[in-house]
C-alpha cells in the first residue's frame, strides 16, 4: 500500500462525490458517478481486496453507470433542485 | 433554511464522530487485529486450500462455507429482477406487434457497430474465463454474469434491442434466471440424495471425479455457473425494461 497514492485517490473520490451531488445535468452525473466507482475499485485493488474491486469495476462502474443513463434517457435529463 | 442548517449540523457532528472513531481501529493489514486474530478467520484460513483444494479463499468462502448466503443472494438478485420486470413490462395496448427489422438495425454507425461486433465475443469469453476459473483466481459468477450482461448491453446500444432481443429474448431471459437459481438449489439437493446436508458438496465424492476436497471444488464451480445464469439475465432484463420504459422496443 503506498499512502501517497490512497490520499490522491481519496481527495478525486471526494471531488468526484461533491461534483455528482453538485451537477445539474443528470447524464453527467451518471458518468461522475461512474468515475468515482473507479476510483474506489481502485483503492480496493491496491488495498488487496482484488475480489471486491471485481465486482465493483463490474457491478459498480459498469452495468449500474449504464442502468442508470438508461433511467435518465427514459425520464428527464435536468434535476429540478 | 432552518432545516437546511440542522441537517448541517448533523452531518458535521456525525463526520467528527466518524472520524474520531477510526483512531481506535487497527493498522490496515494488522496480522494481530481482532478480525484477523479471532477464530472466524483462522478457521478458513487454515482449512480452505486442505479441504477445498480452493486456492481463492473468498471465492471459497462464499460459495462453500457460506453456500445457503450467497444461494439467497442469487435468489434476491432473480426477485429484484421479476420485480423490475412485474413492475415496469408494458405490453401496450395490444395493437399490432411489428415485426423486428432483420440484421443491419436501427441504431447508431458503421464504426460503432463493427467495434461492438468484434468487442463483443471477446467480452463474452472472458466473462466465460471469469466465471470458470473464478475458484482459482479473483472473480465468480456475479463478476462473470454481470459481465454477460453487460455484453448483451453493449450490443443493444450499439446494434440496437432488437438485436440483443434475438439472442436474448424475455422469454429465454427469465428462463435463464430461474434455472440459474435450479442448478444452485439443484445441486444443494443431490448433496442430500448422496447422504449429505443440503450444499454439504463433499458428500458428492462417489459423483465427481478426485477425493472429497475435489468434489468441493467441482461443485464451487457448478454453483458459480448457476449464479452467473441467473445474474446474466437479470441485468439484461433489467436494462432492457429501464431503457424502453417496458415496451421492450428500439431501445436508446
Amino acid at each position: 500500500m503506498i499512502w501517497q497514492f490512497d490520499i490522491i485517490i481519496l481527495v478525486f473520490m471526494v471531488v468526484a462525490a461533491i461534483i455528482a451531488l453538485r451537477v445539474k445535468d443528470l447524464l453527467g452525473a451518471t458518468l461522475v458517478f461512474g468515475i468515482y466507482s473507479f476510483l474506489i475499485c481502485l483503492l480496493w485493488a491496491e488495498m488487496g481486496a482484488v475480489d471486491v474491486a471485481f465486482t465493483e469495476a463490474a457491478v459498480g462502474a459498469g452495468v449500474s453507470t449504464v442502468i442508470m443513463i438508461a433511467t435518465v434517457f427514459a425520464t428527464a435529463r435536468r434535476s429540478r433542485d | 433554511m432552518t432545516m437546511k442548517f440542522f441537517g448541517f449540523v448533523a452531518v458535521v457532528v456525525v463526520g467528527i464522530l466518524l472520524l474520531a472513531a477510526t483512531g481506535d481501529f487497527p493498522e490496515w493489514g494488522d496480522p494481530h487485529s481482532p478480525a484477523s486474530e479471532g477464530q472466524v478467520s483462522s478457521f478458513y484460513i487454515e482449512r480452505t486450500v486442505n479441504e477445498t483444494k480452493v486456492p481463492n479463499m473468498v471465492t471459497a468462502v462464499l460459495a462453500d462455507f457460506r453456500g445457503y448466503d450467497t444461494m439467497f443472494e442469487t435468489v434476491v438478485i432473480f426477485i429484484a429482477g421479476i420485480g423490475i420486470i412485474a413492475v415496469l413490462r408494458n405490453f401496450g395496448d395490444g395493437a399490432a406487434h411489428v415485426p423486428d427489422p432483420p440484421e443491419p438495425d436501427e441504431g447508431s454507425d458503421l464504426i460503432v457497430r463493427s467495434t461492438c461486433r468484434l468487442v463483443v465475443p471477446l467480452i463474452q469469453l472472458f466473462a466465460l474465463y471469469v466465471v470458470a476459473h473464478g475458484h482459482h483466481s479473483p472473480g465468480g459468477g456475479f463478476q462473470g454474469g454481470v459481465m454477460l450482461g453487460a455484453s448483451y448491453i453493449l450490443l443493444a446500444l450499439a446494434c440496437g434491442l432488437p438485436a440483443a432481443k434475438r439472442r436474448m429474448g424475455e422469454r429465454k431471459a427469465i428462463t435463464l434466471a430461474a434455472s440459474g437459481i435450479i442448478i444452485y438449489a439443484g445441486w444443494g439437493v443431490a448433496c442430500m440424495f448422496c447422504g449429505g446436508n443440503f450444499l454439504d458438496y463433499a458428500s458428492l465424492d462417489p459423483l465427481l471425479p478426485g477425493d472429497k476436497a475435489m468434489a468441493r471444488s467441482h461443485s464451487m464451480l457448478v454453483v458459480e455457473i448457476g449464479v452467473a445464469f441467473t445474474v446474466t439475465a437479470i441485468m439484461f432484463a433489467i436494462y432492457s425494461n429501464l431503457s424502453t420504459r417496458g415496451r421492450l422496443e428500439k431501445g436508446l
